[in-house]
């Protein structure tokens, strides 16, 4: 194809070299391309940790919180509700039970996946294919045996215990989400940075 | 040939000098840093003490500020932030636009792009220029804006000025600052301007010194493929 | 494995003919000197407008309320924002500058005349569709000189008998300026004109490689089949599209010979327009105007609307015209007399190292006369400068007008027969 007639190593080292030079070029010139299509300040801005006050939630009752565009489920556990996560009828159906996946942050790696074992935080975004589960609230035993409550995907009918661990025999692969919190106070919490961050991951 | 290149040469480099000559009134060079944290963030206080009642910088976010200021969000957040709620906010204020057209005139611009707009040299300038001035409604006039429609905001710091009739400003007088202590203050204000007028500016030119070296390098290259290959040709 | 699938798809469609038959094979004359890197530099700035508004387009609001405001969310908020406007807005300005050097020498090398008309028109046509893309899009980012500026231009139309007024209505959409007429341009700006320039640019190539390139010698570079002894032709192989009918002399292969040379003159040319991006912008003013940093505003005037330096020469036409209608006419007629070049020049003798002497000073006078224009129309009016601009609008004109006339027993030097060194 090519038409040179000479073919010595000089030329064949300056045109790799000059490539070579010039491709790196051309992964910086591409560097503004991509990184524009990052979260902008204004995303940021708007996605930005929220600020819940948790003191009026009765117990049993959940409140849903809006946290970059998703919604966040508070639940106050009654004492019935925590026994209910560690019936061994339970446990044994779940996927996950320990919490051994990355759904949670660390602080949040335990039986209740929660800092304070009352109060559930969780993102209400089912793991299959998104949608918003249902807060069944005395009315699981349709769904898990042993079970009053917890939640339930209309979508496709993946069931959660009330720590957000996914059930075997479900579409959903994954226990709900916990997102990064804390509490600023007694009566409120911050969702989207977590207890020992100063700025968190904004 | 070679006389072509050269006249079009000229008139390409000439006509931006000619142009950038004739700017109107006299403007004192503002001389300010913007590699200077401390002057931006002296120019941030004095920006929220003396302007933001009026001005906005509705552009502007508070906590790129911060961060481009070196100022922690905390400090910010307790320190810096009268408007406002959280730190991605725009640095704006409750003005009403409407009612505020009517006491001055017409509405206080924002003043994120000021800088840009008239130059860093007017807006230092402009601050150092008002005099008394009777016939205006706020008593005040300005050199370099005539009839503007802004009182003399900083006049407890600066005094006031009088004009003689060839136009000549004379000293200030009456204000808690010394001549010096002013213009350094409205040095930092200029300069504070100028950086929320094109906040990225540091980061574009400390860029543009690594894009051409390396271009410079790939030009080096460019050059012995070119000459390489040319052996060819005869 | 490649080879294969090369075989593959050139059964299919003729990807390594093509690439022969424009690149590999190409005969470019060897001779091709600083002037003609312009054409390539074109191409690449096309490229750079086209991606960089694209990705602008993905942030930018085209509303009344929200194009300033999403101008700077772009240069602050959005990374590397202010590097892709940046990139735009100097594009713009570099398309023109290398676009009225590439125009500048095809008249010194007469590369307009037969048989290269049809090649000069599509450049024409691109230079016309260049110049409606940039004044469209300098109305988008919303300030208040984009405002004025598009103001003037659009009430030129109201200067045409009869339907002028309702015409400005149409263009506009609304009484003023307003969000309807920034919709529609923003419409146009990205994907109309856009798509019409790369049409205009592939058959601008077409054309030019159907006839070949013409050299600053303006000596043939494609002899009759059999008039060269084979020695004497070209050593290197060309497509069988060319060396079919012609004996070829005194050529190249664009590629490698032409790509590794113009990769150099791009590294230089990038390195330029990167010292103007990165460290002036605004181009002194004159890349980005002044009055652009406040939105637009219908009840407020910019003490002086200039348009932006690439339309100087023609603006100054209209201005120094003291009638709307005439000054119009006159502005288009400077653009006319362009397209109909090739007509004007009644001479065969290409290059104007084999033109006369008169020749040389015409188009010398005629490249003052269109700087001269063009810095007048950025400047303010005055009685003085509307003296000069009359006296370099009648260089502007003379040029094409007395070239007609001596163009047609011109006192040339015999062109070479080939091309020397």
């Amino acid at each position: 194809m090519s038409n040179v007639p000479v073919d010595n190593g000089r030329r064949r080292f300056l045109t790799a070299a000059t490539s070579v030079v010039g491709g790196v070029g051309v992964v910086g010139w591409a560097v503004p391309f991509i990184g524009s299509w990052n979260p902008s300040e204004r995303a940021k801005a708007a996605g930005a940790p929220v600020e819940v006050n948790v003191g009026k939630i009765e117990k049993g009752q959940m409140i849903r919180a809006e946290w970059r565009g998703k919604p966040v489920y508070i639940v106050r556990r009654t004492e019935k509700m925590l026994a209910e996560l560690k019936l061994a009828d339970v446990t044994d159906q779940l996927r996950d039970p320990n919490s051994e996946e990355a759904q949670q942050p660390s602080y949040a790696t335990n039986f209740n996946r929660s800092i304070k074992a009352e109060l559930w935080v969780g993102l209400g975004v089912c793991t299959h294919l998104g949608c918003a589960p249902t807060y069944e609230k005395d009315t699981m035993g349709e769904r898990v045996k042993a079970l009053d409550n917890g939640f339930f995907c209309p979508c496709h009918g993946s069931t959660y215990d009330l720590s957000g661990r996914v059930f075997q025999g479900v579409p959903a692969p994954l226990n709900l989400m916990v997102p990064e919190h804390s509490y600023i106070s007694g009566d409120r919490i911050i969702i989207g940075v977590g207890p020992d961050a100063s700025g968190g991951k904004a | 040939m070679k006389k072509l290149i050269i006249t079009l040469v000229t008139a390409f480099i000439l006509t931006p000098t000619l142009a950038m000559a004739n700017s109107g009134a006299h403007l004192e060079h503002a001389d300010n840093d913007l590699t200077d944290k401390a002057s931006l963030q002296r120019g941030f206080k004095g920006f929220i003490d003396n302007c933001l009642g009026c001005h906005e910088l509705k552009y502007q976010r508070y906590n790129r500020t911060f961060k481009d200021l070196e100022i922690s969000n905390d400090d910010g957040l307790a320190n810096w932030m009268y408007t406002g709620e959280k730190v991605g906010d725009h640095i704006t204020n409750t003005m009403p636009k409407k009612q505020a057209a009517k006491w001055f005139g017409t509405a206080p611009p924002d003043l994120t792009l000021e800088a840009r707009l008239r130059s860093p040299d007017w807006i230092y300038t402009y601050l150092r220029s008002f005099y008394v001035d009777s016939e205006r409604p706020f008593g005040v006039n300005n050199k370099v804006f005539k009839d503007v429609g802004m009182p003399h905001v900083l006049q407890n710091l600066q005094g006031i000025r009088t004009i003689d009739e060839h136009g000549n400003l004379g000293s200030a007088t009456g204000g808690s600052m010394t001549e010096e202590e002013y213009d350094s203050f409205v040095r930092d204000l200029t300069n504070f301007l100028e950086y929320t007028a094109e906040p990225s500016k540091l980061e574009r030119e400390s860029m543009g010194y690594w894009v051409l070296g390396y271009l410079f390098i790939l030009f080096i290259f460019s050059y012995f493929l070119k000459k390489e290959f040319w052996k060819d040709v005869h | 494995m490649l080879a294969n699938l090369m075989a593959w798809i050139d059964k299919r469609l003729p990807v390594t003919d093509a690439w022969n038959k424009h690149l590999a094979q190409y005969p470019a004359p060897k001779n091709f000197n600083f002037w003609y890197i312009f054409g390539s530099l074109a191409i690449l700035v096309l490229v750079n407008q086209l991606l960089t508004g694209i990705w602008l387009t993905m942030d930018y609001n085209p509303s009344g309320e929200g194009a300033f405001a999403s101008i700077e969310y772009i240069m602050r908020d959005v990374d590397y924002g202010w590097l892709l406007r940046y990139m735009h807005s100097t594009g713009a300005s570099a398309f023109f500058v290398v676009i009225y050097m590439h125009m500048f020498r095809g008249l010194m090398y007469g590369s307009y005349q037969k048989p290269r008309e049809l090649l000069w028109l599509f450049g024409m046509l691109i230079f016309l569709a260049l110049m409606a893309e940039a004044f469209m899009g300098y109305l988008l980012p919303w300030g208040n000189m984009s405002y004025w500026g598009a103001q003037v231009i659009i009430s030129l139309f109201g200067a045409i008998p009869v339907i002028g007024d309702d015409l400005t209505l149409w263009i506009r959409g609304d009484y003023v300026i307003s969000g309807a007429t920034l919709n529609r341009f923003f419409a146009l700006h990205v994907a109309a004109i856009p798509l019409v320039l790369v049409i205009l640019v592939f058959f601008h190539i077409l054309a030019l490689h159907e006839v070949g390139s013409n050299n600053p010698e303006g000596t043939d570079i494609k002899k009759p089949k059999g008039s060269i002894p084979e020695e004497e032709q070209s050593k290197f192989k060309f497509h069988k599209n060319y060396t079919d009918k012609y004996d070829i002399v005194d050529a190249i292969p664009f590629h490698p010979y032409y790509s590794v040379k113009d990769i150099m003159y791009v590294v230089a040319f990038i390195f330029i327009f990167c010292w103007v991006m990165f460290f002036h912008p605004d181009g002194g003013g004159y890349f980005m105007e002044a009055p652009n940093f406040e939105p637009a505003n219908g009840l407020k005037t910019p003490p002086h609307i200039a348009p932006v330096w690439y339309f100087g020469p023609f603006y100054t036409i209209l201005r120094i015209i003291p009638s709307k209608g005439i000054g119009a006419i006159g502005m288009f007629a400077a653009i006319i007399v362009l397209f109909l070049l090739p007509w004007f020049d009644r001479g065969v003798v290409k290059s104007l190292k084999s033109r006369s002497k008169l020749h040389t000073f015409n188009l010398i006078q005629f490249a003052i006369s269109f700087i001269v224009l063009g810095v007048l129309g950025t400047k303010a009016p005055s009685p003085m400068n509307n003296m000069i601009g009359i006296i370099a609008a009648f260089g502007y004109f003379g040029f094409f007008v007395a070239l007609w006339f001596y163009s047609k027993n011109e006192k040339t030097k015999p062109v070479p027969e080939r091309v020397s060194g």
